[in-house]
């Protein structure tokens, strides 16, 4: 042990590993693995486990809006007490709403979109053996599993799970006697989030540290791969915002357990005042979309960036600006930490702080669309392969560009005076950041999936599972715009109340039906996965004819990723059909050289 | 293509690289750094607003300001000791470092618990006001902190006494150290920021 030794790259370090992983024990390989890849499908599976379970209780509350009159005892065996007389209880679709956007944005497309592709792609397509350090990232996550786990506890106690919406708005959360749903479970919930942003916090780590410091030799910035700008940006994000909210959930638990005031102030329950004076509400609100906001984008952006990948790879272009998508990526990064108060525009802001902030948030719109624009100029006279996986990129394509369309129009301060907290915001995110941020998901597992697992799924059931989702996701979220302008407020259990809405009976059932379409679609999926994993073909070394890294490593690559030498890298990962070249790819790792028949004037090994 | 790689090994130009662990730490440290900015604001936030106690913080926070400054420089001199190899002064120095930040922590305890509950400011309850909360809070977040550093501290103590840093293996009490001296920073910005605002 000397200083020398702590400077040697730690390649080298995990070249020894390499000889004496078999020899360790079953738990540490399969259980506390602490390989990058096995952390990666640990995250993926727990993803889908989630993703089940948030579309589940989604298609309960999409029945109880489209087919309010029925009858629900059927739904007894499965639910239980929160049947009564053959209806859904009031407080429990509460609690549904609240759990189906908890687990969606946080278990499913934080953890397991970046646990998932981080983990896996930066070792991979960077060259290195590992992550900065597997031990942190195996604790990582563990601690997802175990909030998993706590929060998993809340679906089941008798007060039922947190219920105050996934915003989690003091007073409601904060005083048990609120709502069932803001006793145990509320707490549960806390607790489930602290351990949540701990493990989000030591995978984001890792990722910064990783992708600064193990990269090749020759994997200068300007040669990543877009995935790994999207996940290094994402990781910084997610160091920045998440603490802030650490912060919120702090004070919020001592205002729970501790009896203080940060967030109350003069309230009566049932006609006694509660101590609480000196609190502001509001005050929770800027904490919580100080994070709120830049989570949106820890959401989307992964899967921005797994979408240049595969566009360009599938287009056989290299990705049109190349420099102006990160740049893009930064600048959005940047922004989405100074937009927060276009949530808040009705808590009865100045409303020249709100001019501001509408300023701010319309600027987003710019380095937005460049994104869009540049994918499809990519697309553009392209030699476009239709693999599944192109498909879902496209959709994403589709679902950014339609839904920034509708964010537009909400962050104008006068217009969200009408369509705040109305079907029209469930529009927009669902459109954008629901379906945008999961069509990358999906492309980036059947993209990836053979270099997961050595075999390709099945490409038919691919097609099948994608039209499907796609024109669902539309006939769902469409309609709700509408809905949203005529100014049909969210969360609602019931609306049959009230004369303005009725005229939308036929509208709410339509969306229903497709949604529990869309729900059942995934099973498609679902199956494709499980059966490909142990019977889809086996897949070739590069199937995708794909430039960037991992694909160099052996079909199903071991622990250290190449069993050789890391390879170096030459240049940028996007040069396809390059004239004069003999194949349509020219990967990362063959020098300017090899190629002297395709090489740009500016183009040589650098000196 | 084997060959022709290695050839060009050396006219690669290498990639930027820190120690990666020592990087992780301060990652983690922005982190931090980050919750307590948000608590902070939060705290000037809601003084604007009203209804806000005004109260001198307890002399014993002055005193163990002095303390922990104290003991990063006794920290800082067992770093230096490391360089130099001189155990006996390596190990005193962790040493006293340690003993420092347990009087710290008992200090804190007093100042919070004690001094102020004299004064009528109180962490929750009828008779609380968010102002006094806040220095609850904002003491007990950092001490918790600052227990997570005591631990690190009797880690690299007890690889001190086992002989295992020297100025060979300086990477240990290094990061240690850094932690330590972030903690310190932090108190006294805490300190200084409460002193100003209250
Ligand atoms: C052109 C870019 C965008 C603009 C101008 C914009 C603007 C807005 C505004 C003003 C709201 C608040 C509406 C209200 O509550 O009254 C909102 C809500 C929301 N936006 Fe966007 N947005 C944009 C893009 C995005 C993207 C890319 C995502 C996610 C990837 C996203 C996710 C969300 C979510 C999740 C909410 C609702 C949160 C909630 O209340 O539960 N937005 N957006
Ligand atoms: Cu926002």
């Amino acid at each position: 042990m000397s200083a020398v030794n702590t400077s040697h790259s730690s390649a080298d370090a995990h070249a020894h590993d390499e000889h004496d992983h078999h020899d360790l024990p079953w738990i540490r390989q399969y259980v506390f693995s602490e390989d990058h890849k096995y952390i990666a499908k640990q995250y993926l599976v727990s993803g889908i486990i989630w993703a089940i379970i948030g579309g589940l209780l989604s298609v309960l509350f999409r029945i109880q809006l489209g087919f309010p009159d029925a009858d629900l005892t059927w739904l007894k065996p499965l639910l239980g007490e929160w049947i009564q007389n053959g209806k859904l209880d009031p407080e429990f679709y509460l609690a549904l709403v609240t759990m189906h956007g908890t687990i969606m944005v946080f278990f499913v497309l934080t953890a397991g979109l970046s646990g998932t592709f981080s983990n896996f792609l930066i070792p991979l397509q960077i060259g290195a053996r590992d992550m900065a350090s597997g031990f942190l990232n195996m604790i990582s996550y563990w601690l997802f599993f175990l909030s998993s786990v706590v929060m998993m506890i809340s679906l089941f106690i008798k007060t039922g799970p947190a219920s105050g919406g996934w915003v989690i708005y003091p007073p409601l959360s904060a005083l048990p006697q609120a709502v069932n749903g803001s006793g145990l479970g509320m707490t549960l919930w806390l607790v489930a989030m602290v351990f949540f942003v701990a493990s989000t916090l030591m995978g984001g780590l890792n990722y910064v540290t990783t992708v600064i410091n193990l990269r090749t030799k020759g994997m200068t910035f300007t040669r990543l791969p877009l995935t790994i700008w999207a996940f290094f940006i994402t990781a910084i994000i997610g160091i920045l915002s998440f603490p802030v909210l650490v912060s919120a959930v702090l004070l919020l638990i001592f205002d729970r357990g501790f009896g203080t005031s940060f967030f109350l102030s003069e309230i009566y329950i049932g006609g006694e005042a509660l101590h609480h004076e000196g609190g502001s509400p509001v005050l929770f609100q800027h904490l919580f979309w100080f994070l709120g906001h830049p989570e949106v984008y820890i959401v989307v952006i992964p899967a921005l960036g797994i979408t240049s990948e595969i566009v360009a790879t599938n287009s056989r272009k290299p990705i049109f600006g190349y420099k102006a998508m990160i740049f893009s990526i930064v600048a959005i990064a940047f922004l989405s930490f100074i937009v927060w108060a276009h949530h808040m525009f009705v808590t009865g802001m100045n409303p020249f702080l709100g001019s501001i902030f509408m300023f701010l948030t319309l600027i987003i719109a710019v380095p937005s669309a460049v994104k869009g624009f540049n994918y499809i100029a990519t697309l553009w006279k392209g030699n476009i392969i239709f693999t599944p996986a192109m498909l879902f990129s496209i959709g994403l394509v589709s679902f950014f560009l339609s839904g920034g369309l509708t964010g537009i129009v909400l962050g104008n301060s006068a217009a969200d005076i009408q369509l705040h907290d109305t079907y029209f915001v469930v529009a927009h995110f669902h459109i954008v950041m629901g379906s945008a941020s999961f069509f990358g998901m999906l492309a980036g597992v059947y993209h990836w999936f053979p270099k997961m697992f050595g075999r390709m799924m099945d490409e038919k059931l691919g097609y099948i599972h994608f039209w499907l989702t796609f024109i669902g996701v539309y006939l769902i979220f469409f309609p709700m715009h509408y809905i949203g302008i005529a100014g049909f407020p969210r969360r609602y259990y019931s609306w049959t109340g009230f004369d303005a809405f009725n005229t939308f009976t036929d509208l709410n059932e339509f969306i229903s039906i497709a949604a529990i379409i869309v729900f059942a679609a995934q099973f498609i999926f679902i199956f494709n996965f499980f059966y490909s994993m142990f019977r889809g073909r086996v897949s070739t070394l590069n199937p995708w004819k794909s430039n960037t890294l991992e694909w160099t490593t052996p079909i199903n690559p071991g622990h250290g990723n190449w069993p050789g030498a890391i390879p170096h890298v030459y240049r940028w990962p996007y040069d396809y059909s390059k004239p004069g070249a003999a194949d349509d790819f020219i990967p990362q790792t063959v020098p300017f050289s090899a190629t002297p028949e395709s090489n740009f004037p500016h183009e040589k090994d650098e000196h | 293509m084997e060959n022709k790689e290695l050839q060009h090994e050396e006219e690669l130009k290498p990639t930027f690289a820190v120690h990666p662990k020592k990087f992780l730490l301060w990652l983690f440290i922005v982190t931090i750094v980050m919750m307590f900015a948000a608590m902070t604001s939060a705290y000037l936030v809601r003084s604007t607003d009203g209804d806000w106690l005004k109260f001198d913080l307890p002399n014993t926070f002055l005193v163990s300001t002095a303390v922990i400054i104290l003991s990063s420089i006794t920290l800082q001199g067992a770093y230096w000791a490391a360089q130099n190899n001189n155990r006996q002064m390596l190990i005193a120095g962790m040493g006293i470092t340690v003993v420092l930040g347990v009087v710290f922590l008992v200090l804190q305890y007093e100042g919070l618990f004690i001094d102020l509950f004299k004064q009528g400011v109180f962490l929750g309850g009828e008779y609380s006001n968010p102002a006094g909360s806040f220095v609850y809070v904002l003491a007990l977040l950092h001490g918790f902190h600052l227990v997570t550093g005591l631990i690190y501290l009797l880690i690299v103590f007890y690889s001190s006494v086992k002989g295992k840093v020297g100025s060979s293996d300086l990477l240990q009490i290094e990061m240690c150290t850094t932690y330590w001296h972030f903690l310190d920073l932090l108190w006294i910005y805490l300190f200084v920021f409460l002193q100003l605002n209250n």
